[in-house]
């Protein structure tokens, strides 16, 4: 059997990756995709503790956080084409009309 | 036999995770992505995890994906194209991310699991793993199950009201 | 489990999500949304009522607890509900954004909150918190047609995503590392096992204490807020400013003092530091800005650091005390965002500090409430917000961290400077244009509450003590 271990070290790697791309990527809709790679990341490890602690509710979490994802996608979709409508860019840095 | 599957998966999920946050392209990013969660799917397939992976290929690929991409294809790509593709700061990020990968890394290493729960391959077997699942969602889990409906109306509502033409009244 | 007991014990709950639902159906129909607002206001003070007589214990698996702590930080969050709702009527209406969604989201909001302070599990937590948050990015971006309003969304909306996924990825480790995501049975396992040989555990904290710095806005993850406050609607600003704040303070109570009970010391460590950084940041930068609305912005970061004073205490008199803090911080700052609202009119947005001066010449009432709520942030006798520092700082002091009050205690002064200032220029310069205010019934109400509140409970404290010292008895 695959140790657990190499499970939890694939879903950090895959959550930094999504960290790494959230800190230095412009694009709005890449920044919201690294975001979907941490939750990701997150449901591997839950559900790789879910099977070596002979455990369900590690799933059950994943099942929520799936539910959550989903909502979250509509919503900052629909915050992006708000955005586009009056300043058809998806650049952060262009996200500059507040100062401080 | 499980390692190779195992080192198969994982190596793709890490090639593909990095293809996502580094291609210009978002259109391609997107479809990188979608391949990310099959073999996502596939990896939950080896932790006796079947109603997940269907759930995930069911809403991540078939939904979420798909409102990324139509989101993305009506904003306009050309000028994406044009774009950098970092923000000045992006060394520090990668470097933040990497330091943080290694901090998780030498935590991770000795990691001691808890306590062990009662639901064995045996069970799993003996009542197939949507039941053994369902029947904890609707017992112990079933506040929060309710309070989820609530969260995809808030974001029924958000959506409507954001996206929406409105007429200033 | 008994679902019939389960269920008379979530009944604010309940009762506040058919309301909801029933508004949602309410406002197809209804032309005038003042209507609406009155609705909601009934609503919330149904949902006060029934909170108020509700039973106490565990339901639905223990996923939910309700007793005396979660029934104050319901208050706390119904009261920032109704007194932001009497000061929106008048305001959405000159803002052109006066939809009976606007309500029907803030009901939900503060429904999310309801379920975060009586979570007794990380995921109903966790739900409770999307609930709350999807609400907010949408009220945030409440103002479609204006770009500061959409990239205010925007920006909440990606941090707060953010924030949350690195919450899920510590509540994975930490359900691997105990096997339950139950707040009190991983607080067993950890008091038997402690960090020993489990670096992952500190690696969780930390995730933690980061996720939870977001949602309060602390230092080093304070950075969205300025933005979001100046850019969301100032009706919304004032909202999130209090409620969602409380809401973070409520659950992270529940999981550093529960949960994480038997680490103290380890988190201490970290969160020391978190809040002697949040009110140096938030006291510092207040002092240089020109908008009043990032300057409470930055005042609400220095505040979120006061609270955080009350965790990093702990025992019972931390924990009154951050609860007694919260609860005035809500009266003092609706208040100062009401005045703020007041300025706001179809002429000028009035949201620039110097907008304020020579108030009291043409507008000495407003001018008189402004300078209390002013008097009260600082921390002045004989105001509220004085009565809310002495108690938190007390708490700091009675945990052995004295040095730790004192260094608050020069952050105060700082803050005097930039509170003041607004009082300076109100009464000490003349006027250079005349300035008209939008009044309403809803915001002279809201006004009257948030002053009388403010006085009162600064002139007879021991009312507010003796409710958040009992709320916490069986905490």
């Amino acid at each position: 059997m695959v140790p657990l271990n190499w499970y939890l070290l694939l879903s950090a790697a895959v959550f930094f990756i999504g960290v790494a791309g959230f800190l230095s990527r412009r694009n709005i809709i890449i920044l919201f995709m690294s975001i979907e790679l941490m939750l990701n990341a997150t449901n591997i490890s839950l559900v790789a503790f879910s099977h070596y602690l002979l455990d369900m509710r590690g799933q059950i979490m994943v099942f929520f956080i799936i539910a959550v994802a989903a909502a979250e996608a509509v919503l900052g979709l629909a915050i992006i084409i708000a955005l586009f409508r009056n300043k058809a860019t998806t650049n952060v840095d262009e996200m500059n009309i507040m100062k401080g | 036999m499980g390692g190779v599957i195992f080192g198969y998966l994982a190596g793709v999920i890490i090639l593909l995770s990095i293809l996502v946050i580094t291609v210009k392209n978002p259109v391609h990013s997107v479809m990188f992505m979608l391949l990310m969660f099959f073999h996502i799917a596939g990896l939950y397939l080896t932790l006796n995890a079947e109603f997940l992976a269907a759930v995930q290929i069911i809403v991540y690929a078939g939904a979420i994906l798909v409102l990324f991409l139509f989101v993305i294809l009506l904003l306009n790509l050309k000028d994406e194209l044009r774009m950098k593709r970092t923000t000045w700061s992006w060394p520090l990020g990668v470097a933040a991310a990497g330091a943080l990968f290694i901090a998780a890394f030498l935590s991770l290493r000795s990691f001691v699991p808890g306590t062990k729960g009662v639901i064995t391959t045996a069970v799993i077997k003996a009542e197939t793993n949507t039941k053994v699942l369902g029947r904890i969602l609707f017992t112990e889990y079933l506040f929060p199950f309710e309070v989820v409906s609530l969260v995809l109306l808030v974001a029924l509502i958000g959506a409507i009201v954001l996206a929406k033409k409105r007429q200033r009244s | 489990m008994n679902i019939q007991l389960s269920a008379m014990m979530i009944m604010p709950e309940i009762i506040m999500t058919v309301l909801a639902l029933a508004i949602v159906v309410v406002d197809l129909f209804v032309k005038r949304k003042d209507i609406v607002a009155l609705l909601s206001l009934i609503t919330a003070g149904v949902v006060a009522y029934a909170t108020l007589n509700g039973s106490s214990g565990e339901a639905f698996s223990a996923m939910y607890i309700a007793d005396g702590y979660s029934v104050f930080f319901k208050l706390v969050f119904i009261i920032s509900l109704i007194l932001t709702i009497l000061i929106s009527v008048k305001y959405i209406e000159i803002e052109e954004i006066n939809l009976g969604e606007y309500y029907t989201l803030m009901l939900f909001a503060t429904l999310g909150m309801m379920v975060m302070a009586s979570a007794g599990d990380i995921i109903s937590l966790y739900i409770g918190l999307e609930l709350m948050a999807l609400s907010l990015y949408t009220l945030a971006g409440f103002m479609t047609h204006n770009t500061k309003s959409n990239e205010a969304a925007l920006k909440y909306f990606l941090l707060g995503a953010f924030a949350s996924a690195l919450l899920l990825y510590g509540t994975s480790l930490i359900y691997g590392i105990t096997g339950t995501t139950n707040l009190k049975a991983i607080a067993a396992y950890l008091s038997v096992h402690g960090v020993a040989g489990n670096p992952a555990l500190m690696f969780s904290l930390i995730l933690f204490i980061a996720a939870f710095s977001f949602k309060i806005a602390a230092v080093p993850f304070h950075m969205w807020a300025p933005d979001v406050y100046e850019g969301a609607p100032t009706s919304v600003t004032a909202f999130m400013s209090v409620g969602p704040k409380a809401a973070g303070f409520a659950a992270m109570g529940r999981v550093f003092l529960i949960a994480f009970g038997s680490l103290q010391l380890n988190w201490a460590a970290i969160l020391i530091p978190v809040a002697i950084l949040t009110m140096a940041v938030g006291n510092v930068m207040a002092l240089t800005q020109t908008n009043i609305k990032r300057m409470l912005a930055y005042s609400s970061v220095a505040h979120a650091g006061y609270a955080l004073m009350g965790i990093i205490a702990g025992g019972s008199e931390g924990v009154a005390g951050m609860m007694n803090y919260l609860m005035i911080y809500a009266f003092m700052n609706m208040g100062a965002f009401a005045v703020v609202i007041m300025l706001n009119t179809k002429e000028s947005k009035g949201d620039q500090i110097t907008d304020y001066i020579g108030l009291a010449k043409s507008h000495p009432f407003a001018s008189i409430l402004m300078l209390i709520f002013m008097f009260s942030l600082t921390g002045i006798p004989p105001t509220a917000g004085f009565i809310g520092k002495f108690y938190i700082f007390m708490a700091v002091v009675k945990a052995g961290y004295a040095w730790f009050a004192a260094v608050a205690v020069i952050f105060s002064v700082i803050s005097a400077y930039f509170y003041l200032r607004i009082v300076m220029l109100m009464y000490m310069m003349e006027p250079t244009a005349e300035l008209s205010l939008s009044t309403s019934t809803g915001t002279g109400l809201a006004l009257l509450i948030a002053a009388l509140a403010v006085i009162s409970i600064g002139v007879l404290p021991s009312g507010v003590i003796s409710l958040a010292r009992a709320a916490i008895a069986g905490f």
